[in-house]
């Protein structure tokens, strides 16, 4: 993630075997919680699509802080707004893309 | 052993390809035998087609987007003179089957080949001076680009003589586009030639984005970067962000093709429309990083040809800002009558015209900046003025379109055509002619003839709108897009007249070769020669150094205390240059041929994988990847150029400098 | 203003300015990201049209799956231990741990061209029903981005053999993989959610 080269061998920003293990077994707990909550079929199938969609998206989290080292500082700014920019993009793009199909399969009736 | 390839698919029945390829092949064997008879091989390959130079690919894009420019224009009056002729029984010269690769072919080349590639040349001229930089972020991958831009063009031209081109349009709709409707090698031509440009153009794209951000000289904060900067700017994040769309929907529709699979097709639950949704996302940014550029183009030159900073430099960058994001907003106004619902008809189509607001402030900008200056009409202001009243109209004939209900009447008519070559002539085309009369002298040293600038500005100007009034006309009157022949005897004079404009922007482009032939023949004269390297009094950076710029820009890379920073220095009596120095080794990279030959596997992939010759398909592709390998391997990347030989440069410049200032 | 100074001052910063390697890779990345995320628009657009064939409650197998996202979880933390030896310039480490990490997404692209495999002789290929080849598509685009991670970590290794230390670009080179690897593993993520789970419950 970094830029700064002359950080790059000093290590701190780039992950110690500490906090790999922390990722590790956070994405290993959140990854087993998805297939027990789909595997379990205790929860209406409405609500495991919502337990599963944030346990995904926790564990995107998990990933971009402890593997991709994501973080606030200053010399990751322009990382951070490019990141920010393309998942707004991709955002208006997928929910853009289901209104117009979802509405059009409703008119023509093709669905 | 050839796939699908014949003997049989070179078209010998058709005249006007086998004098076409004649003509193409003499002025061919032409043009090698006179690099050959002058002994020039080594200095083109060294000098130019392995060059990792910004301002030497800039020079080669020029040269494709003018090549373009003519095959594309050269379908355009073949078009215009067909519905000219074909009326009333008369079939004209076209049969359907041709005519259809005519029109698809000229949008295809247009855009991806003229405009986008004159677009980057602009790009790479510009940028990178005027943000006092030495190069661009990864030279490398620009001659990559490059490359990439040229041999899709290439194959695109190959499809003249080999086989055919698509006949679906320049977008190729499914399901017209489907294996089962086009199952020639058109579209595969088409899918070949437009993911091979776009991997250039995206990789353009991210280059360009990171060479603002991150190489800008010391000083230049946001809001002291010129405005064609900040327009490249914004054009890159819409590249990055609209052409992985493009690689996809055209992916998807490879895939139809070339493994059955059902994305568009009728059956098998495809659906055509997400193919219309997923082009236009792409689609619509694409026509803003076409003319947001051409925006700041003008920018440019309406200060420097009014003597006057630009009149709102702070909202001209917001409403730039404001293009680029609304210009995601707006796609499905190129598909209201597809069968959505009022609401999200209603949605986008008011989305879409917001987006005339900030454009409006920029046409209000450029207009106050002339105001009370001391406006000097040369001929690159000429086409500044020129777009100012051109794109207005077709601005507002684009709003017209934006109100759904007006837009179900003139859908895929030709008031369309006439709207969008509105804003695309006269908005990209005539910005891009713009820059090039602009930074011309920058590039080579001279200017380019004015006589004969406003001679083609004439041209162009008014046979645009002979082309393109009638146009609107014939949309009221009900004549749809892509006709081949008709009966209506009143539109008959509506495209006479049309073919007349067609004939006169003819002119306006023998008006531009003799521009340069006139301009080159006489490049030694006093009054041609820029030797201050500021030849119209200029405001950015890139007037700062000599014409042609020495190979690494800046010798001792400027430092930005404002806007407008090299008219600053000379107001404050600021020596830009630092001439004296003390000058240092500047670090250089080395020229390479990997960008090369990655474009020439691509262009054997392509072809390969259009004629099904899946042999040399793979010899493409792993052509491709030994050559990126290869290059990652490779150590010796790059040179320092020694102190001692800067100053010799410097001073060379210095002295020419204080000659100019003697006399 | 004293121009002299800060003149000199930033003269001499920029003689030390690197190239912005590793953020160009990050955006292009993001482009990547695009991509993906177009892929997930169109499955979403398509993912009930089966066309009568079979849907992907009848194909999906979740003992596959688990096992397919084990390995690359596994392998993002071996790629991890990886860094860490780069970052000490343990050479031989390095090149130990990509090769685990290599072995690892061998046995994910793997297991997901067997499941591929079974589907299409099962008569549920790609040019089944649209669903399918959205399926196909978005999946073995994940997939292909793998193989392509493959071959450089191949490439990783045996540009490293002949090294003595870990200069600055082959750094940057480590770390361009490291995002590009981690960054697959988000996209699997999202496809192991949104593509079997929802399709199982």
């Amino acid at each position: 993630m970094s830029n700064d080269h002359s950080a790059a061998h000093g290590g701190s920003s780039h992950g110690n075997a500490t906090s790999y293990i922390i990722g590790f077994v956070l994405a290993v707990i959140l990854t087993a919680a998805a297939f027990i909550v789909v595997m379990g079929h205790s929860l209406s199938p409405s609500a495991t699509l919502m337990a599963i969609t944030v346990l995904a998206a926790i564990q995107v989290v998990v990933h971009l802080i402890f593997f991709l080292h994501m973080s606030t500082t200053a010399e990751q700014a322009w990382d951070n707004k490019v990141f920010l920019f393309t998942l707004g993009f991709v955002a208006i793009f997928f929910v853009g893309t289901m209104f117009i199909m979802d509405n059009t399969a409703a008119h023509m009736m093709s669905r | 052993m050839l796939g699908r390839l014949s003997f049989a698919d070179i078209p010998l029945d058709v005249p006007i390809l086998v004098g076409t390829f004649l003509g193409v092949a003499i002025a061919g064997i032409a043009v090698l035998g006179l690099i050959t008879y002058f002994g020039k091989w080594g200095y083109l390959w060294k000098e130019w087609l392995t060059s990792v130079d910004h301002k030497r690919l800039a020079v080669m894009y020029v040269v494709v987007a003018l090549l373009a420019l003519v095959r594309g224009f050269a379908d355009a009056i073949m078009m215009r003179t067909q519905l000219a002729l074909a009326y009333a029984g008369n079939p004209g010269y076209l049969p359907p089957h041709h005519y259809d690769q005519i029109f698809s072919a000229h949008g295809t080349i247009m855009i991806f080949f003229m405009a986008m590639a004159f677009m980057t040349a602009l790009f790479n001229f510009v940028v990178p001076l005027q943000i006092g930089a030495r190069d661009v972020a990864f030279p490398f991958l620009n001659n990559l680009s490059f490359w990439m831009t040229a041999v899709a063009f290439a194959l695109i031209n190959v499809s003249l003589f080999i086989g055919e081109f698509s006949q679906c349009g320049w977008l190729a709709y499914p399901p017209l586009s489907e294996n089962q409707f086009s199952p020639g090698v058109g579209v595969d031509y088409y899918i070949w030639a437009v993911q091979i440009s776009g991997v250039g153009t995206l990789l353009t794209g991210v280059n360009f984005f990171v060479t603002i951000v991150k190489m800008r000289a010391p000083g230049m904060t946001w809001m002291k970067i010129p405005v064609f900067t900040w327009t490249a700017f914004c054009a890159s994040v819409l590249i990055m962000i609209a052409f992985p769309v493009l690689t996809v929907a055209i992916a998807l529709l490879g895939l139809d093709r070339y493994f059955g699979m059902h994305f568009f097709t009728n059956d098998g639950g495809g659906n055509q429309m997400l193919y219309l949704s997923l082009i236009w996302t792409w689609g619509h940014p694409e026509v803003y990083i076409l003319v947001i550029p051409a925006f700041g183009v003008f920018s440019e030159v309406v200060p420097a040809f009014s003597q006057k900073p630009i009149f709102g430099y702070a909202t001209m960058v917001y409403a730039t800002c404001a293009i680029m994001v609304l210009s995601f907003v707006v796609w499905v106004h190129h598909f209201f009558t597809m069968g959505a619902g009022a609401d999200v008809n209603a949605f986008f189509g008011i989305a879409t015209m917001i987006i005339s607001i900030p454009t409006g402030v920029k046409l209000f900008n450029w207009l106050f900046t002339m105001y009370k200056g001391r406006v000097e009409f040369h001929a690159t202001m000429y086409w500044a003025v020129g777009f100012m009243i051109t794109f207005t109209i077709g601005g507002m004939t684009g709003v017209m379109m934006a109100i759904p209900a007006a837009d179900f009447v003139l859908h895929n008519s030709l008031f369309l055509i006439a709207h969008f070559h509105n804003v695309i002539i006269g908005g990209v085309y005539f910005g891009y002619i713009c820059g090039m009369n602009f930074w011309f002298p920058k590039v080579f040293g001279f200017k380019l003839n004015e006589t004969w600038g406003k001679r083609a500005f004439w041209c162009w100007f008014v046979g645009f709108y002979f082309a393109f009034v009638p146009l609107y006309v014939l949309g009221f009157e009900g004549m749809t897009r892509r006709l081949n022949h008709y009966s209506n005897p009143a539109w008959h004079p509506w495209l006479l007249i049309a073919e007349i404009g067609a004939v006169m922007i003819l002119f306006g482009i023998v008006c531009q070769v003799t521009q340069l032939y006139v301009s080159i023949r006489d490049m030694n004269l006093a009054e041609n020669r820029d030797v201050t390297g500021d030849p119209w009094n200029g405001r950015s950076l890139e007037w700062s150094t000599s014409s042609p710029p020495p190979p690494y820009n800046f010798a001792i890379v400027p430092h930005v205390h404002e806007f407008d920073a090299f008219m600053h220095d000379k107001e404050n009596g600021i020596d830009t240059r630092q001439a004296g120095g003390p000058y240092q080794p500047i670090h250089m990279p080395k020229n390479t041929a990997a960008g090369f030959l990655v474009g020439a596997f691509s262009f054997v992939l392509g072809f390969a994988a259009i004629w099904y010759i899946w042999w040399l398909a793979a010899i493409g592709l792993v052509g491709v990847f030994a050559t990126v390998i290869a290059r990652s391997a490779n150590q010796d990347v790059d040179y320092y150029i020694p102190a001692e030989e800067v100053a010799r440069i410097e001073n060379e410049h210095s002295r020419k400098l204080m000659a100019q200032a003697a006399e | 203003m004293a121009h002299d100074t800060t003149l000199s001052d930033a003269h001499a910063e920029h003689e030390h300015h690197e190239l912005p390697t590793v953020f160009g890779f990050w955006v292009y990345l993001m482009t990547d990201c695009i991509i993906f995320g177009s892929l997930f628009a169109v499955f979403a657009v398509l993912r009930n049209q089966y066309a009568g064939g079979p849907t992907g409650k009848e194909l999906f197998e979740i003992s596959g799956l688990a096992l397919e996202t084990a390995l690359l979880l596994i392998s993002s933390i071996t790629y991890g231990f990886g860094m860490i030896a780069a970052h000490k310039g343990q050479i031989k480490s390095v090149q130990m741990w990509l090769a685990v990490t290599f072995l690892l997404g061998l046995g994910f692209v793997f297991l997901e061209v067997r499941e591929f495999a079974h589907m299409i002789a099962d008569g549920a290929g790609p040019d089944r029903s649209a669903f399918l080849s959205a399926f196909f598509t978005l999946v073995s685009t994940h997939g292909l981005h793998v193989s392509c991670g493959l071959i450089w970590l191949v490439v990783m290794i045996i540009q490293l053999s002949g090294v003595s230390a870990i200069n600055e670009r082959m750094m940057n080179k480590l770390t361009m993989l490291s995002l590009f690897w981690h960054f697959l593993d988000i996209v699997w993520i999202c496809v192991f959610t949104y593509v079997y789970l929802a399709s199982m419950i």
